[in-house]
């Protein structure tokens, strides 16, 4: 029992950090990217286009 | 001509009423009767309804997409949905004022069955979450894709199927309740055959959610597309997962689930906290990102920020259910886990908030002018707060005193009537002379009034339940010298009676405010003035209806 806590606990706190800390840097790569900040100035108004 | 997607659902509305038929007459099960019977008057109408449009020489045939070059928006089921969610909301809200004075005095259980607390308080919680939160949801969503996307909803029967099948599932699972069907899962209470008619509905909603981005003219797709987008998923496999129950007959009411003992609270837990994430969160955030900006007349504060939110916030949501199960047979890793996760949250929740509420920058001074902004911006000042106290709840030295206790319902409705009773109501003002084409509400003074008289009943409800639950959990664990318990359990429940009182008072404020509201909305639609430029369009659409 205290060896499967251990085994999960040990993946959790290492794989897990990994991949959340991948994901993330993933995230804030893609928002703070030079070139797409026209885009999401552009995405920000759409909700005023009115037809 | 009959399209394809008229032949197939009314053939399918067809074969539903003569199952419904058969359970009925089969089934020896009272509630089972009457539910079957409920389905196949509802089946038959939609039959008749679909006919009904064929023959009709207005509404026959395809609808076109755009009229002039416009997108035809269908905004039918929009309205149905926006009055839906303001008759279920006071339901709700009244259910909820009713189980709170029998809380305080119990002769209001009137010794029968169908009124007894049980049964009321899956009626009230069930009424306000996804009967009022269902609708404006649903109501919500099909408008800002629609709007965002600058494309009409696809099919012609699917949008209405959505919207009608939704609410015929809430008058199933509602009566149910009050015959005494339920399968005891906290936020999940409908029976096997409700759960699979949910399941249809939910996935004609991803198709036409879906539909309509497919189709969309706008290249990006909106942030609170996304929100609802992973509402409506999420949601979907929440639900099926929960409900994976296999039921002793087709006649019969009593399923029972694929796991068993801690595996099913886990399971059930991940669900219920992941319907709060998903179902009150995700969903209600998507109506922050179209209507905040919408009312304040300016763009989100930071739509890379918003980005952020989004992905952040789903990746670590689905993890935090286990903190509902501290202290029982869950594995304590499984559990500490689980508020690792909350505490975690803060960070999305917060950066959220801060967006919202940032969105004003510049425009503040629209808060003493504007009462309907005052309330969406109140609202995302309640979810700050509300997120920073759940992972706090969630931490397990906080929570073997918080667990069991009024304190939890504080906190739940510092963020249902905060939080998603404020935003929807915002939401709400918004719509509705968008949708029935007018200048402005009614009355701004009557949702000034709304405004401070339901925000003094939030505050009266949750400080209540703060006081009332702090001290439940404090003479619960209290020794006296020679290690004895100093209180029974009766006495804690003599002690908290001011404070239902003050809790019932304050959830009566609550209704009081949205019955103004509603005489409001009423008045907005049935004497507000005409919007003058885009009268002609809702001429056009009223026909395409």
């Amino acid at each position: 029992m205290t060896e499967s806590y251990t085994a999960v606990a040990g993946f959790a706190q290492t794989w897990g950090l990994v991949y959340f800390v991948v994901i993330f840097a993933i995230v804030v790569a893609y928002v703070a990217w030079p070139k797409n900040r026209k885009t999401f100035d552009d995405a920000a108004q759409i909700p005023f286009r009115e037809d | 001509m009959v399209t394809l997607e008229e032949g197939l659902f009314a053939g399918f509305l067809a074969l539903l009423t003569f199952a419904c038929l058969i359970v009925a007459g089969k089934t020896h099960e009272g509630v089972m009767t009457f539910h079957a019977l409920i389905g196949a008057l509802a089946a038959g109408a939609g039959v008749f309804m679909i006919f009904n449009s064929y023959f009709n020489s207005d509404t026959s045939g395809p609808v076109p997409q755009e009229i002039d070059g416009k997108p035809n928006y269908n905004m039918g089921p929009v309205k149905f949905g926006t009055v839906a969610a303001m008759f279920w909301g006071i339901a709700g809200f009244l259910v909820g004022l009713i189980i709170a004075l029998q809380l305080a005095f119990p002769a209001l259980n009137f010794d029968l069955p169908w009124t007894n607390f049980g049964r009321l308080r899956p009626l009230h919680t069930s009424a306000v979450i996804f009967a009022f939160g269902g609708n404006v949801l649903l109501a919500t969503s099909f408008y800002v894709v629609q709007r965002t996307c600058r494309a009409r909803l696809p099919g012609k029967v699917m949008p209405w199927f959505v919207m009608l099948g939704y609410n015929v599932f809430i008058v199933i699972a509602g009566t149910g309740y009050l015959l005494g069907a339920t399968q005891g899962k906290e936020y999940a209470e409908p029976e096997w055959y409700a759960d699979l008619w949910l399941t249809i509905v939910w996935v004609f909603y991803l198709l036409t959610f879906l539909g309509t981005l497919w189709k969309r003219k706008e290249p990006h797709i909106y942030v609170a597309n996304w929100f609802y987008l992973a509402f409506i998923v999420t949601i979907a496999v929440l639900h099926i997962t929960n409900n994976l129950t296999i039921p002793v007959s087709v006649f019969g009411l009593k399923s029972y689930i694929v796991w068993s003992g801690v595996q099913d609270a886990m399971v059930q837990w991940w669900y219920g906290h992941n319907a709060v994430g998903f179902f009150l969160t995700a969903g209600f955030l998507a109506i922050m990102y179209y209507f905040v900006p919408k009312r304040a007349e300016r763009p989100v504060y930071s739509y890379r920020l918003s980005i952020v939110h989004f992905w952040a916030l789903i990746f670590i949501y689905i993890w935090a259910g286990p903190h509902h199960l501290h202290y029982t047979a869950l594995p304590q890793w499984a559990s500490t886990l689980g508020a690792t996760f909350s505490v975690i949250l803060w960070m999305p929740s917060w950066g959220g908030m801060i967006n919202g509420l940032m969105t004003l920058s510049g425009a503040w001074d629209k808060l003493r002018t504007d009462p309907v902004l005052r309330m969406l911006v109140v609202s995302v000042a309640f979810y700050g707060m509300s997120t920073f106290e759940g992972p706090l709840m969630s931490v397990r030295a906080v929570n073997s005193l918080s667990h069991y206790t009024d304190w939890t319902i504080g906190h739940v409705h510092s963020g249902a009537l905060g939080w998603v009773g404020y935003i929807s109501f915002g939401a709400l003002y918004c719509l509705v002379p968008w949708l029935w084409n007018k200048k402005s509400l009614y009355s701004l003074k009557l949702v000034n009034l709304h405004f401070w008289v339901s925000t003094i009943g939030i505050v009266l409800y949750i400080t209540a339940m703060w006081v009332s639950g702090i001290m439940q959990g404090l003479m619960w664990r209290a020794y006296d010298s020679l290690g004895f318990l100093e209180y029974s359990f009766i006495e804690t429940v003599e002690a908290m009676f001011p404070f239902y009182v003050i809790r019932a008072l304050g959830g009566g404020l609550f209704l009081l405010g949205a019955l103004i509201m509603a005489y409001n909305l009423w008045m907005t639609v049935k004497a507000g003035e005409p919007a003058e430029a885009e009268a002609p369009a809702t001429g056009t659409l009223a026909a395409a209806e």
